[in-house]
């Protein structure tokens, strides 16, 4: 089986020590996690996690298994990219003076879509939002003017198909106790 | 202020009364002393069993789980008391053993501060429990025991550990319990979908080949009258896995032996000719099924499990009966044809022909001068006529405990079967017998695994728990010695043993003792162990260099099974 790049998702109740208990799932396969982001979900105390993995299917089947397994975990999904949208975010911080000396920031700020967040006499920041080709593809471009600081995000991502967590916990909620 | 106000300490004391627990295996100090404060002035309600080191109070607190079915409770203190709990919460994790352990910690307002005696427990214990917790605040110590319990034993059962703050152990609260039911994350028992079970019958229904391979599930789950009925009505031979054992009487016809590494020729050479492989509570371990890509490739695999996470994990399922055994199997009964399989079996019988001349008769009676650790077995057996508790520990009297030991009733074969801990037959037998005090224990233990948690001796000393302990000595690391004389040509790096005199040791803890080195002298000896009302130790030699066959070298095909 071929590796390929898989998102998963997990739903969790906002505990302390359960990032500590998901991530040492992977470290136990010895599996590198690509990127990771833990947020608020549309479900009011629901914490979301987006974790991407290059690894196989049999591989994310068995992990996704053993996180849903964890007492604390609501439910657990994968995907491949095709079956999500995606995105991340980038900072790139440069120094203000370049805005003027060198006019074709300007143009590549404006082509790549990207914004303006915030100028300051020493500095500006841009941010983009997009796939991870995008963000390089900006980054190559302003490197030869002299990146001062540079940051990008974990993938975020929602589903194309439907998750119902919040109709699996309103079953929860209804089962006799 | 109030009177009605109790402190955290005698909250945890009145969580566990009221979790039905009337015994527990701890270790004092100073992070944990508030509770043992609370122990004492409850010892007519609640034991507490002082052990020699805290890994000996996990492994009572499991073999007292595993006789008895009940959650078992170890207490520690925090840094080292906590952190030498960890080899017993693993192998409680991975044999799926009901335990809850409660660690002391260093005062909230000194967390994270690498105060004396603090140990991140929490994170170091994290992959090796079901759960685990820790408070802080006295408030939530009702709520958070009554998880605990509920963690533990529910669905596929496990170790929890709870961390309790010395400021929590103080602070006073006003206490009221309710035991936990059920929460919104975890779901322990699936609902079981009929059609699986339809399905599954179907395919077992018009099987020529059936074969079963039950494990600890039935046990966990007291399916055990439904198991037989189901290998009864159908015919189907059923093997077991090591945790599986004593789950249907070891003397049963249709009873074929141990799957796995060192289990019995047929059952391990016929799962690659069956047709139709039953899985029932067992998770395909590496040592039940060898090199996973020439197992069972020809059968069609029905898989009864609890735990979501095992389905499809390494054997790839036809079909995938979800829920509690007892449940499905239940449920299946009625539906399975009967039928005899008389052709199959005799499979079975031939095959067990060719191991009785190859390795059993030869272990069970050797015509060699030194004494097998076998024929022990067989002697232990004679004389406990199957009703015994037996505890192993780790190696090859392991095997030879688990391969020839009789059992008559189920919870009776307690070992570590996953983790493969040496050192845990000891303690796991002082927990078993004070948990089945009708039943006679006998634990086997290695001379290697024995001097891991000997000192346990002191606790049997002290609580007089008449626990029999049989050492087969064999000066050797014997496992490991067969591995280096069948795949290291023999290079015995570090596995030969000089051992001390055994005997003024079980002696100098006031326990009766004798050494048998004459074959003549074992069934008097093994007779009068087991006659003995108080605990006995009995140290056996056994020939230094006898191997354990049949074995499956690792990663070879289950049908490639060496009987020498």
């Amino acid at each position: 089986m071929e590796n390929k790049t898989f998102t998963i998702s997990v739903y969790s109740e906002n505990n302390v020590g359960l990032l500590n208990r998901i991530s040492g799932i992977f470290l136990k396969r010895h599996i590198n996690i690509l990127s990771l982001n833990v947020s608020e979900s549309e479900i009011e105390n629901v914490s979301r996690f987006i974790i991407v993995v290059n690894t196989t299917e049999k591989w994310v089947q068995n992990i996704v298994g053993q996180i849903e397994k964890q007492i604390e975990v609501i439910k657990a999904f994968y995907h491949i990219d095709e079956e999500t949208i995606f995105l991340e975010n980038a900072l790139f911080k440069i120094e203000s003076s370049l805005l003027f000396d060198e006019k074709q920031i300007q143009n590549i700020i404006k082509e790549s879509h990207s914004q303006i967040v915030t100028v300051a006499r020493d500095f500006f920041v841009i941010s983009k939002s997009g796939q991870r080709a995008e963000i390089e593809s900006l980054y190559e471009k302003l490197k030869p003017f002299g990146i001062m600081q540079f940051v990008r995000s974990g993938r975020i991502s929602v589903s194309k198909a439907k998750m119902e967590i919040s109709t699996l916990l309103e079953e929860l909620k209804q089962e006799p106790v | 202020m109030g009177t009605n106000k109790i402190s955290g300490a005698e909250a945890v004391i009145r969580c566990l009364l009221e979790e039905g627990v009337d015994l527990v295996y701890g270790y004092p100090g100073g992070a944990i002393m508030p509770v043992y404060d609370e122990l004492y002035k409850f010892k007519d309600q609640l034991h507490h069993v002082l052990v020699r080191h805290e890994q000996g109070a996990t492994h009572a607190a499991q073999g007292f789980a595993r006789a008895t079915g009940k959650v078992g409770v170890a207490i520690a203190t925090s840094g080292p008391g906590a952190t030498n709990l960890v080899t017993g919460i693993a192998d409680a994790q991975i044999d799926s053993t009901p335990m809850v352990c409660i660690t002391g910690q260093v005062g909230k307002h000194l967390l994270g501060s690498d105060a004396f005696q603090e140990t991140d427990i929490i994170g170091i214990s994290t992959p090796v429990t079901k759960w685990n917790y820790q408070i802080t605040e006295a408030s939530e110590i009702p709520e958070i025991m009554a998880k605990a319990f509920y963690i533990a034993k529910s669905g596929r059962p496990g170790p929890v550990l709870i961390d309790i703050t010395k400021n929590a152990q103080f602070d006073e609260i006003e206490f009221s319990y309710k035991k936990c039911t059920s929460i919104r994350s975890y779901n322990p028992k699936p609902v079981l979908n009929i059609d699986k079970v339809k399905e599954a019958a179907e395919i077992i229904n018009t099987a020529k080949k059936p074969f079963i391979i039950f494990g600890q599930g039935v046990i966990l789950s007291e399916a055990e009258a439904e198991l037989k009925a189901l290998v009864e009505k159908s015919g189907i031979p059923a093997a077991w896995t090591i945790l599986g054992l004593s789950a249907m009487p070891t003397d049963h016809p249709l009873n074929v032996g141990m799957v796995g590494m060192h289990g019995n020729y047929g059952p391990n050479v016929l799962t690659n000719e069956c047709d139709v492989l039953i899985a029932l509570g067992m998770r395909f371990d590496d040592r039940v099924t060898g090199n996973l890509a020439t197992y069972a490739k020809q059968a069609k695999v029905i898989h009864f499990e609890i735990d979501p996470a095992e389905i499809d994990k390494n054997v790839k399922t036809t079909v995938a009966v979800l829920a509690d055994l007892k449940e499905s199997l239940t449920a299946l009964l009625p539906i399975i044809e009967s039928n005899s399989h008389e052709a199959w079996h005799n499979e079975f019988k031939e095959k067990y022909e060719i191991e009785l001349e190859a390795v059993i008769n030869d272990e069970l009676k050797p015509k060699r001068e030194g004494i097998s650790m076998g024929e022990t077995i067989e002697m232990i057996n004679k004389h406990s006529k199957g009703d015994a508790i037996m505890v192993s520990d780790v190696g090859q009297h392991q095997m030879f405990a688990c391969r020839y030991a009789k059992f008559n009733s189920t919870k009776s074969n307690v070992t570590s079967g996953g983790l493969g801990t040496m050192g845990f037959a000891l303690p796991a037998a002082i927990g078993a017998k004070m948990g089945m005090p009708n039943r006679e224990v006998v634990a086997i233990i290695g001379d290697g695994g024995f001097q891991m948690t000997i000192q346990e001796l002191g606790t049997i000393f002290q609580t007089k728990v008449p626990v029999k302990i049989v050492v087969l000595n064999n000066e050797f690391l014997g496992m490991v010695r067969q591995w280096q004389q069948l795949f290291f040509d023999k290079r015995y790096a570090s596995t030969e043993m000089i051992n001390p005199n055994f005997i003024a040791i079980a002696e100098g803890y006031y326990i009766k003792a004798k050494k048998v080195t004459k074959r003549e002298d074992l069934d008097a000896a093994v007779a009068e162990m087991m006659a003995s009302k108080e605990s006995y130790f009995l140290e056996v030699m056994v020939e230094k260099e006898n191997n354990v066959f049949p074995m499956i070298p690792t990663g070879a095909s289950v049908s490639d099974i060496r009987l020498s």
